[in-house]
């Protein structure tokens, strides 16, 4: 069962205010995203629907501070993203934001230990409580024994769950995932899905997924946005998502 | 990010690609081999010219004359400007006035004439001077066969090559002569005796008891023949004295501390105690001046080239006309600042090729990790953090490519060193250090690389800062 959002009554963790981003190609200008306002309260699991080239992943960038508005405004909790400085963007990115991205994005000469704890040195985490802290994430995704491997010695899922740990060792409020099981078959996307859902439930973080699979967002995402050509064309309420761990896999 | 940890990556990075980073370093070390190779040289080949020009006592002895010579040098300046007053009289007074100037080592007269020596009965005429015990530090004497006075008023004399080879009948003309290695026209000579005869001044109110005098003369402020001489008044009296030769200098006398152009020396306590007549004697004795005997100059060594100047006015201020070869070693300095600078420059000209490969080594990885570099920025990496990365790579090529260049330039320098002396020793010539790495080139080249290494990073670290993380994240 669906049903459209009108007024969140939490208090919101992004609103997006009559955002655009625009591209020029030559002579063709794109409009990635095209006037979108939506607000999205703190502790949501959004899912961004639409077919490629709808704006889905062009409106995640722009909520994660790696891209910046043509025109309107994203506000994450009550801050300007269009007003930050680069420096203050890149803060933005490392203690509020959490990314996954569809190809994992683990750099390849790191082992997953140095990957995981890779965000903790660009904040200043001392080894030691860094070395703990990314051995706790790792064991949280089922990695610690893996720890000392490079990303090319594990499977797919394994790689995302890492990249899934990175994500979470700096305790964002945010989750920002892109298409996070469009390179994994569907059991391994099924367990990604848990772990991002008891992410969201567990620790109360707010979710964003890009995904251009509707049966997954109806399985997982409370709430489902849907974009064509950089507009909105639908926001709808999902009251069928399963709320528990399922060991089911995703059609 | 901390500094540990941007050191631990940027390693490591260099570790990934160990191949293209280790050239890029080996081009570094090249560079800095370069310039440390030739400024070491050129601060080696200084060495041994302030070395040689020192220990030869020119550039570190200031030559005091008596205002009343008008002979000496700087006449013009002092002819207008010295008084009665200030014209003092160069004697043993003055000599220890000098000597207790700071800067100063050493005063000590310079006592040199014209004599005739007898060597196996037949007479040599030449020219004898007195030298301190601190010229056995004298170049010219380095090369000495036999030794050097066993004590400073010993009845000893050096010869100079050229001498000992007349005294053995070799004609010194010859240009075959100067081949013959001084050991050779040491060797029947060392030990002999050598009988000088000379003329000595004795105040006439001495009588020369012990002196087998052959002839003698009174001279003097003499106003009538039948006047007792005044107290300025002296005899001149012909003596021998019976000398051992224990040494043969190598060297040319004109090399020589304040016994330029002697070919044969004596301890300076001997020479003094012979009261030999000098040239100055019968002068100041016409102009009445020589109540107490006076010396024609005096030589005052200086602790080093720099406080010659000060010792200089010092003298001055005591009355006396003073001589160095100061100017000369400024324009020696002035010409090795230039020889360094150009060494210099020519050695830098690798370090500036290597400085290219740096920059080409950083563009390239910028490129194979472009996307890294979206994933770092993407996970909250500041422009900062990257650029620092980068800088910290390039550092760490420019210091490890130091101290590789440092090492490989002193291994150069050494092997050449070797070298030339083994070309010096085929060729009868002592050996020589040219080379000479000092700590502070060390330290230097090693933070010049380093400063070129991080300029060289500059252009890459901001291209790399500047990345748009999202182009950056679709790169394959």
């Amino acid at each position: 069962m669906t049903e459209a959002v009108n007024q969140p009554s939490a208090p919101s963790a992004i609103r997006l205010v009559d955002l655009s981003r625009h591209y020029q190609m030559g002579q063709t200008l794109i409009r990635a995203v095209d006037g979108l306002s939506v607000q999205i309260p703190a502790g949501e699991f959004v899912a961004l629907l639409g077919s490629s080239g709808s704006g889905k992943s062009s409106l995640l960038n722009l909520i994660a501070g790696l891209d910046r508005p043509t025109s309107g405004a994203v506000l994450v909790e009550d801050r300007d993203l269009a007003k930050l400085s680069r420096e203050e963007l890149a803060k933005y990115r490392l203690r509020t934001v959490g990314m996954v991205f569809q190809s994992f994005n683990l750099v390849s000469r790191m082992t997953l230990e140095e990957n995981v704890e890779l965000p903790l040195r660009f904040a200043e985490v001392d080894r030691g409580q860094r070395d703990a802290l990314a051995l706790r994430a790792l064991e949280r995704v089922g990695l610690g024994k893996r720890a000392t491997h490079r990303p090319a010695e594990l499977s797919g899922g394994e790689q995302q769950r890492a990249a899934l740990a990175r994500a979470l060792i700096n305790q964002p409020k945010l989750l920002l995932a892109d298409e996070p099981t469009g390179n994994l078959d569907s059991h391994t996307g099924t367990e990604i899905m848990n772990f991002i859902r008891e992410f969201n439930q567990s620790l109360g973080m707010t979710i964003v997924m890009v995904t251009h699979e509707r049966a997954l967002a109806e399985r997982y995402a409370k709430r489902m946005i849907f974009l064509a050509d950089g507009k909105l064309i639908d926001d709808q309420l999902n009251s069928i998502a399963i709320t528990t761990e399922t060991h089911e896999n995703h059609p | 990010m901390k500094t540990y940890d941007l050191t631990e990556l940027a390693l490591r990075n260099l570790r990934e690609s160990s191949l293209r980073n280790s050239l890029t370093t080996i081009g570094i070390s090249v560079g800095v081999a370069s310039l440390v190779a030739m400024l070491s040289l050129g601060i080696g080949l200084q060495k041994l010219a302030t070395r040689r020009l020192v220990s030869s006592g020119l550039f570190d002895t200031v030559v005091v004359m008596s205002r009343r010579d008008l002979r000496g040098f700087g006449r013009d300046d002092e002819r207008n400007t010295a008084t009665a007053a200030e014209s003092r009289t160069l004697d043993e007074a003055a000599r220890q006035e000098i000597e207790r100037l700071p800067d100063v080592l050493e005063a000590y007269p310079d006592i040199r004439f014209i004599t005739e020596l007898r060597y196996q009965g037949n007479p040599h005429l030449t020219m004898v001077s007195g030298i301190p015990d601190s010229a056995r530090s004298n170049d010219a004497f380095s090369g000495i066969q036999g030794s050097f006075f066993s004590s400073d008023s010993a009845p000893e004399v050096i010869l100079q090559k050229s001498f000992a080879a007349e005294l053995l009948g070799k004609n010194t003309k010859s240009s075959q002569d100067d081949e013959i290695p001084v050991a050779d026209l040491a060797k029947p000579i060392l030990g002999q005796e050598l009988v000088m005869r000379y003329a000595q001044r004795v105040a006439s109110a001495e009588t020369p008891q012990r002196a087998k005098a052959d002839s003698s003369a009174t001279v003097g402020n003499v106003k009538h023949p039948t006047q007792q001489p005044s107290d300025s008044a002296y005899s001149v009296i012909s003596r021998e004295q019976e000398f051992k030769i224990v040494g043969v200098s190598d060297l040319d006398p004109d090399s020589m501390r304040g016994a330029a152009r002697a070919r044969v020396f004596l301890p300076l306590k001997m020479a003094e105690s012979l009261h030999v007549m000098q040239s100055s004697d019968l002068r100041d004795s016409v102009r009445g001046f020589n109540k107490q005997p006076s010396y024609s100059t005096i030589s005052a060594r200086v602790k080093g080239p720099k406080q010659i100047e000060s010792v200089e006015q010092a003298i001055k201020k005591l009355g006396f006309n003073t001589f160095s070869i100061l100017d000369a070693t400024r324009s020696l300095r002035q010409f090795f600042a230039v020889l360094d600078l150009f060494l210099g420059i020519f050695g830098s000209l690798a370090l500036a090729v290597a400085s290219i490969g740096i920059v080409n080594t950083l563009v390239m990885a910028i490129l194979e990790r472009r996307r890294e570099i979206g994933i770092m920025k993407a996970i909250g990496a500041s422009d900062g953090d990257v650029k620092k990365l980068f800088f910290a790579e390039a550092g760490a090529m420019g210091v490890l490519g130091g101290m590789v260049g440092v090492t490989l330039g002193w291994l150069i320098g050494h092997v050449i060193n070797i070298g030339t002396n083994i070309y010096l020793k085929r060729q009868s010539l002592p050996p020589e250090s040219f080379w000479s790495v000092p700590w502070w080139l060390v330290g230097a080249a090693v933070v010049f690389a380093l400063v070129v290494s991080l300029v060289s990073g500059l252009y890459p670290a901001a291209r790399a800062a500047r990345l748009d993380p999202v182009q950056a994240l679709r790169y394959e």
